[in-house]
């Protein structure tokens, strides 16, 4: 049985260490054009803000692919050949699969700005990004991001890191307010102005200029702002990068179509991470989940689905944390956003916030049970946290048991007190 | 189909990695800096000139002239130059930086450590500038003239509590790492320079209180026993018992609640230069499982080396050398040599800038080495990783001074309970998903998430996904 792997990122390889696990005797080749071997994506920035080199952003050692039996191919996978179940390459021979799995993950998205594929204007996603970035930086004093995400700032962070000034171009009236709600989302503001970056919010890109060598030199904003840059980040999300097989018979919708077991449409070709459209989770709307955690845990399954195993995925309780420059950001469960988007029955926020504007707490509940939990500057205990929520705790529960949930270092100094004392104040 | 830019990608990233990417502009010093970093340089300068036989060799204006710019320049340079700084992880530019990086600064900076050492053990006639320059303090504190090893002693101090302030102000921010660094400076400044210096006032054998057996191997070897036993004022009897209390009782039941952190991060001496002047090389050390490998082979050698070195000298002591002979008074000779003076001096410090910060600790160090085996089977300390948050970014491995691959546990789930884990703290300060955290839990959910001990040891040879 040989299952062939288009992809080497942490859902082909979550899927690939899953089925060898699992079926010691299948042969397993992973194919990537864009690397020899699998690397961490979120080290992108570091490698480039010089925290660690590119063999550090590897999370195994070389040796660990033939020590356990997983061929790793450098090629590029030009069309999938299902019929005959067989895949062209664009330099190498034709590779027989018996079982295939696509985890091409996602693609910067590109929204139809003028003067877009000027040089110098990238998104950051893979190592062509990265190699892109570093070249692009020669010369350049200052750059603007369009987009307000959590790519947008990793990219400010690692050009404020190299001394390039940095605008924001954000289109919502505060950073990321579309996913966090509107006090969390002003510390954000916050912060990137006490770290020296600029940002204009509620503020569009509206054209980018380039010089007579095709290289930007400008852009201008949709308040009619002109601002001088050698780099345009763009950074306004991703989308499922199924390049591969569109116009082809795998159905796709905005990714490719899969089960809840990673089958597409055809026979023994699965789908999972980034690319993949999940269907049939129950109500009525497909999910694309393109987080690294969804990413590992979606490749483990569709491993398990490739090996046999009657894998149903569950997302289970939703988690994410991510890095404002130096601001840590925790989420469990559900909390809404600043438009209030998503639609939670009879949703209560209680929420607490230090003075100091680097510390603050967030429970969502709907009277009865907790929902979600964000924090920021606060490390709180996954275990604990999805624990409250799977078993529906109420928010009384949780604020007599608040001091459980932190884990923050040794000796760090402990708010929960000042917290459980403000948020029950708020309850009454 | 696919685009043409990615077919284009043809890149090594395997060989070329990806260069440093050119500054908008360098950051310039400002005036305080300037003068701050002059001041070193100053000092230095003077520092040379009093080597040489002048009037002021031997004075106290001397010794202040000679050691006062360098410290205070340096101390204040790194105030200034993180005093303006959002708190934070400060990694910018580590691999691009040619010092930090095994550049060829940073070969310099090795070679001049290493040649150092090899000059205090093997040459310190040429030290003698030094020597007298410091007699002043010397006469003060222990009362007699200093010696080659009295210098080293205060240079050594002086370096962890410069660079201590360093990391006083890079880790503005992480309170466990303030603390931590404030102890080890303590620790030697007191108990490892000040304490055993006033000793020799009163004319007491001079001891360290914060090394033991088998580190401080010859504190149980019969000779300095008897040494100390026949010691006038019973201190010295007091010694011996420090010494067995602390190498027998408090080394299991401390590691057991707080791991070896306790000792080797917090109060060692060869541990906290290493987490004072060896920072910025820390992360240096080789994470590859063939690296590990000789380590356990190495540190557990020395361990049995140095049990046998003085069993073997009690033995010859107890039958008045009718069994052994010459064996043991050799074997012991050469361990100094071998392990005393070249593995824990000379390589132990001078490769900081090659191998990291942790060369001696890691590779060498028999009493870390029993710590380790005690924290490894019998203590209730973990690093725990926080359910799935991990996002395999290296942070963690990288700035590991021990050279763990901290990541390769995270990233499965599991808590981190390795022999070498000195506890420093920093992958939980550079994690960026607020993933590590050092603590003591209860013993029973230790390995929850975690391998069975002895299973662990056999994967890890036999290298399970």
């Amino acid at each position: 049985m040989h299952v062939a792997i288009i992809g080497n990122g942490i859902t082909g390889v979550s899927a690939a260490i899953r089925i060898r696990q699992l079926k010691p005797d299948w042969k397993i080749t992973m194919i990537s054009g864009e690397s020899d071997f699998h690397f961490s994506r979120p080290s992108l920035m570091y490698i480039y803000m010089g925290h660690m080199r590119y063999r550090e952003a590897k999370p195994y050692e070389n040796s660990f692919w033939e020590r356990n039996d997983i061929g790793l191919l450098r090629d590029w996978v030009l069309e999938i050949d299902s019929g005959a179940k067989r895949l062209l390459m664009h330099s190498s021979d034709l590779i027989y699969y018996d079982k295939l799995l696509i985890a091409t993950g996602s693609k910067s998205n590109k929204l139809g700005w003028p003067g877009q594929d000027l040089k110098g204007v990238q998104g950051l996603y893979d190592l062509m990004d990265l190699r892109e970035l570093h070249e692009n930086s020669e010369g350049v004093k200052s750059a603007v991001i369009v987009g307000g995400g959590l790519i947008g700032i990793e990219l400010g962070e690692m050009l404020h890191s190299r001394g390039i000034h940095v605008t924001f171009l954000v289109r919502e009236d505060s950073y990321w307010d579309n996913v966090l709600p509107a006090e969390e989302s002003a510390l954000i503001n916050g912060l990137i102005e006490q770290e020296g970056m600029e940002l204009r919010l509620g503020t569009e890109l509206k054209e980018i200029f380039g010089d007579r060598s095709g290289r930007v030199r400008g852009v201008e904003t949709s308040t009619g702002e002109l601002i001088d840059c050698g780099i345009v980040g763009l950074t306004a999300g991703v989308s499922p990068n199924i390049d591969l097989v569109r116009d082809h018979e795998i159905p796709t919708g905005r990714g490719v179509l899969v089960d809840s077991g990673f089958r597409t449409g055809v026979e023994d070709i699965y789908s999972a991470g980034d690319c993949a459209e999940i269907v049939t989770l129950g109500d009525g709307r497909n999910l694309i989940q393109q987080v690294w955690y969804t990413g590992k845990m979606q490749g483990k399954a569709a491993g398990e689905s490739i090996s046999g195993l009657d894998t149903t995925y569950e997302p289970g309780v939703w988690y994410n944390s991510a890095k404002f420059v130096n601001l840590e950001y925790q989420i469990y469960g559900t909390v809404n956003n600043a438009q209030g988007t998503l639609e939670i029955k009879d949703e209560q926020n209680l929420y607490w916030e230090h003075p100091n504007k680097k510390h603050a707490l967030r429970l969502v509940h709907d009277g009865s049970k907790i929902l979600g939990i964000n924090t920021m500057g606060l490390r709180y205990r996954h275990r604990v946290c999805e624990f409250w929520i799977k078993e529906k705790r109420s928010v009384g529960y949780v604020l007599d048991n608040l001091k459980e949930a932190n884990f923050d270092p040794e000796f760090f100094r402990r708010y929960e007190s000042e917290i459980v004392g403000n948020l029950k104040e708020q309850q009454t | 189909m696919i685009d043409a830019r990615t077919l284009d990608h043809q890149y090594d990233e395997e060989n070329l990695g990806f260069p440093e990417p050119p500054k908008a502009e360098e950051r310039k010093l400002d005036i305080w800096e300037k003068l701050s970093l002059s001041l070193v340089g100053l000092g230095v300068l003077i520092f040379i000139v009093l080597l040489f036989n002048t009037p002021l060799r031997g004075t106290w204006l001397g010794f202040i002239l000679a050691f006062a710019p360098m410290v205070a320049g340096g101390a204040l340079y790194f105030w200034l130059s993180y005093k303006n700084t959002v708190p934070g992880i400060k990694n910018d530019g580590n691999f691009y930086k040619n010092i930090t990086s095994r550049g060829s600064l940073g070969w310099v900076a090795g070679i001049l450590m290493t040649g150092f050492y090899i000059v205090l053990y093997w040459w310190p006639q040429y030290l003698e500038g030094g020597v007298r320059l410091v007699d002043p303090s010397s006469y003060a504190i222990s009362g007699a003239p200093a010696t080659h090893w009295f210098l080293y002693g205060f240079i050594y101090t002086l370096a962890l509590i410069v660079f201590g302030i360093r990391m006083l102000m890079r880790y503005r921010g992480n309170r466990y790492q303030q603390i931590r660094t404030l102890s080890v400076m303590f620790f030697q400044l007191g108990f490892a320079f000040i304490l055993p210096n006033v000793l020799m006032l009163f004319n007491q054998p001079e001891y360290y209180f914060s090394y033991f057996w088998p580190l401080k191997y010859d504190y149980l070897f019969p000779g300095t026993v008897s040494y100390l036993a026949n010691s006038p004022g019973g201190f010295g009897v007091f010694f011996i018992f420090w010494g067995l209390v602390m190498s027998f009782l408090a080394v299991p039941v401390l590691t057991y609640f707080f791991g070896k952190r306790w000792y080797c991060s917090w109060v060692c001496g060869c541990g906290g230069l290493a987490e004072t002047l060896g920072d910025p090389w820390r992360q240096l050390s080789d994470k590859s499982l063939k690296a590990w490998r000789i380590e356990r082979w190495m540190i557990h050698s020395v361990l049995v080396l140095i049990v046998i070195v003085t069993a073997s000298l009690w033995i010859n002591s107890v039958t008045q050398g009718k069994v052994l002979g010459e064996f043991s008074g050799g074997a012991a000779k050469w361990y100094g040599f071998f392990i005393g003076a070249i593995f824990s001096g000379v390589v132990g410090v001078g490769f900081y800038p090659l191998m990291g910060s942790r060369v001696w600790c890691r590779f060498g160090c028999p009493l870390a080495a029993t710590l380790g085996i005690f924290q490894r089977y019998f203590s209730k300390f973990r690093i725990t990783t926080n359910g799935g948050q991990c996002m395999s970014c290296g942070n963690c491995s990288t700035y590991c001074e021990m050279g763990i691959d901290v990541r390769a546990y995270a990233q499965k789930g599991k808590n981190i309970i390795r022999a070498s884990c000195v506890g420093c703290g920093v992958c939980s300060a550079v994690c960026p998903s607020g993933v590590l955290k050092l603590e003591g839990g209860s013993f029973k959910d230790r390995y929850k998430g975690a391998d069975k001990p002895v299973q662990a040891f056999i994967d890890s040879i036999k290298h399970v996904p």
